[in-house]
């Protein structure tokens, strides 16, 4: 036992930090000096908890207790009540949403209850900023048994772990560095992929930000497999907090010696740079990240050779995700069979998704493959925002397809997910309710795809655009049958033709919108309404006269004058004039204005 | 700082390294013992501050893991302060008595160490809890 009494961990994500649980750390440290309580009581700022949607988010230990939402100011009845008096401040506590109770402890919340960590096993629970902590949890162990294995030895516990790419791809790890071991080449290259670029994802981030030894650990392995000398981590520049973190942890890992020359004694050594991006989304591919840290246009080239033979300045290189090397540690220290323990046959092991959309629990969780959508979506995520009904979730980024209903019940894994037409991706999985438009939802997928393409190949930069221009044919009721049916052929086309990933899967959210909600394309195209109440050229405001009460509250907030009417008489609408904004529908308090 | 070169050294590196997070493992422990010292203005009064820390000093003179020691509010035996209440996982609470800064060694060297009770500290349970 450390001689404190309690330990105070304040999430220090991304998330938590900008609703200042900076200044929670330093107010409660602030207190607990003045009250003379510094060696009873150590603050620690960790990873993320996951529970973005409660942050910030204080733990005391070793009682376990789960502080949400708290507040800067919140840090003098926490000190005073918790750790003076020994009380709880039932106020910060988390109330479970559907039985409105009071839960005290992470343990016993139904987000956290179907969690497995593995890439996140340390986030939230060490400090990030301190190799000690790490090392405390069995850090860099498993870079030390590695070393003692040979490297095919190595190479052969990641195949037989099972292991695929987290990436999205899910291509198998352990292949991949079989490949680049046997490749040619004095010198090897192993690069780490933290280009996190799709719209709603943040686990990267968070594995970077909350633990990032346990990247320069898996990074290590992976170069002592192939027998690489140097690796990269090429990160985007909008992520400063996890650059910040990465570059102190690699500085410490130096200091002890356990990157460098003659690592734990032996013949390997190892060095990691960290590599900046500026944040475009097809660095995300590997063949362009690569270009990119060569100091090119992030343009992506045609594959093969891949880069496990021709990489990084044309040396063979392994590209990896941030998550996959998170997992590597754990597999070669507990071994292959006890990450085929979790996880289904063919996508052994855990996955992190960044839940997001209309859920009640936004936030980053862990969970095994194999779990279906409705326990990730419903148990974890507490289910649709506002008792509203669950429409569809959309995996695998601005590239992946939109999920009904009807397939709630399907177990995730790469190869299910894949049949559905949507795809794993990074992780991203966000949810839409009744009032989601799934045009409309294609349509935002789509723009960004166009904004993001790099103009190399003809498919993505052209068919691309032309696509983009049906669907707003579509949103604004301009389009006819015809449109759906080319939009169909372009779609598909794109997707064989395309020179990499980005464009390949681009048309995903259209096609998968138009397979499943056809009915509702249809009815944008031959009855010109958008049943969700979305497009705004498809839908009329009008107020029913027997309703309206003539508050003239609708009159007072519309905001370009088109609703006329006397005090306590029926108001009304000047179609010329309204621009749809439904200022007036939110605010009636008499349910007298029709959307149509 | 010290360059690790093997793995002994790497394992000395976290023996050392260890306190810094063993608090927080308990914590995260399902089969955890529970010392819970009664720490309202009537323990603190009797004395409560010098039991927690003698449970915590022979805590770690004996080196044991997987138990903890947490603060409550006044638990209302005040006649019998300081209270601490010993919560097993699977067994009924044991709630002690007048467990001074001497009694709480003696406690965890008889009870938690050789699982025998201190009858004469016990102090019956009088009401019923309507939580847990």
């Amino acid at each position: 036992m450390s001689s404190y009494k309690y330990h105070v961990l304040i999430c220090g994500g991304t998330g938590c930090t900008s609703s200042k649980s900076e200044l929670i750390k330093d107010n409660l440290e602030n207190l607990i000096k003045e009250k003379g309580l510094e060696n009873d009581v150590q603050v620690v700022r960790t990873g993320c908890f996951g529970f973005c949607e409660q942050g910030p988010i204080v733990k005391f230990l070793p009682d376990n207790t789960f502080y949400v939402q708290v507040k800067p100011e919140d840090a003098e009845e926490l000190v005073n009540e918790h750790i003076v008096k020994g009380r709880k401040v039932e106020r910060l506590l988390y109330v479970e949403p559907t039985e409105k109770e009071k839960i005290d402890e992470s343990k016993k919340m139904p987000f956290y209850k179907k969690q497995i960590r593995v890439a996140l096993r340390n986030a939230g629970l060490i400090n990030p900023d301190d190799i000690d902590e790490y090392i405390a949890n069995d850090g860099y162990q498993a870079l030390a048994k590695a070393l003692s294995m040979t490297p095919e030895e190595v190479v052969e516990e990641m195949k037989e772990s099972g292991l695929r790419g987290r990436g999205g791809g899910g291509f198998p790890t352990g292949l991949k560095w079989a490949f680049a071991q046997r490749a040619q080449g004095d010198i090897k290259y192993v690069v780490c992929n933290a280009d996190e670029g799709d719209p709603g994802a943040f686990m990267d981030r968070s594995v970077l930000e909350g633990d990032p030894h346990s990247v320069i650990e898996g990074m290590a392995i992976a170069a002592y497999a192939i027998g690489a000398r140097q690796g990269y981590v090429y990160i985007r520049a909008e992520y400063p907090l996890a650059v910040k973190r990465l570059q102190n942890a690699i500085n410490q890992a130096k200091e002890y010696g356990l990157l460098g020359e003659n690592i734990f004694g032996t013949d390997f050594s190892f060095d990691l740079e960290i590599r900046l991006g500026a944040g475009a989304f097809v660095c995300g591919e590997e063949t362009a990240l690569l270009a990119s840290i060569e100091g090119y246009r992030g343009e992506p080239r045609t594959k093969p050779p891949f880069p496990a033979n021709k990489g990084l300045w044309g040396k063979p290189t392994i590209i990896n995700n941030v998550e996959t090397f998170a997992n590597v540690a754990p597999i070669i220290l507990k071994g292959a069979k006890w990450f085929r323990s979790l996880g289904t046959e063919k996508s052994p092991g855990t996955k992190v998704f960044a839940l997001a959309g209309k859920v009640n629990n936004v936030g980053l969780v862990e969970v095994p493959m194999g779990i279906t959508l409705r326990e990730v979506i419903f148990d974890i995520g507490g289910g649709i925002r506002g008792n509203k009904k669950f429409k569809a979730v959309q995996t695998g980024g601005p590239s992946g397809g939109c999920i009904p209903a009807e397939y709630l019940d399907t177990p995730i894994d790469f190869d299910t997910l894949t049949a559905l037409g949507s795809m794993m991706g990074s992780g991203g999985m966000i949810v839409m309710d009744e009032e989601t438009c799934m045009p409309d939802v294609a349509k935002f997928y789509l723009e960004f795809s166009v904004e993001e393409s790099c103009g190399k190949c003809t498919p993505c930069r052209i068919g691309n655009v032309r696509l983009l221009e049906t669907l707003d044919k579509i949103t604004s009721g301009r389009a006819t049958m015809d449109d759906l049916e080319r939009m169909r052929i372009l779609g598909e086309t794109i997707k064989d033709s395309a020179l990499c990933g980005l464009g390949q899967t681009s048309p995903n959210p259209i096609l998968s919108t138009m397979h499943y909600f056809k009915d509702e394309y249809e009815a944008h195209v031959l009855d010109k309404s958008c049943p969700a109440g979305v497009c705004k050229n498809l839908i009329t405001y009008k107020i029913d006269k027997e309703k309206c009460v003539g508050c003239t509250a609708c009159a007072r907030v519309c905001p370009v004058e088109a609703i006329s009417g006397t005090i306590k008489n029926p108001h009304e609408i000047d179609q010329e004039k309204c621009i749809k904004c439904g200022a007036c529908y939110a605010t009636c308090r008499f349910g007298a204005i029709e959307k149509i | 700082m010290p360059k690790i070169k093997s793995l002994e050294d790497l394992l000395k590196q976290k023996e050392s390294a260890k306190d810094k997070l063993s608090l927080r493992k308990v914590a995260e422990n399902d089969n955890v013992i529970t010392l819970r010292v009664a720490m309202g203005t009537c323990g603190i009064a009797a004395g409560a501050k010098e039991t927690f820390d003698k449970l915590l000093e022979t805590i770690e003179e004996k080196k044991l893991e997987n138990i903890r020691v947490i603060q409550t509010g006044c638990m209302g035996y005040c006649h019998a302060e300081p209270t601490v209440e010993v919560v097993e996982p699977g067994k009924e609470p044991i709630l002690y008595g007048k467990i001074s800064g001497d009694k709480a060694k003696e406690l965890i060297e008889k009870h938690i160490l050789n699982g025998e009770l201190l009858q004469d500290s016990i102090i019956g349970e009088t009401h019923t809890s309507i939580n847990e």
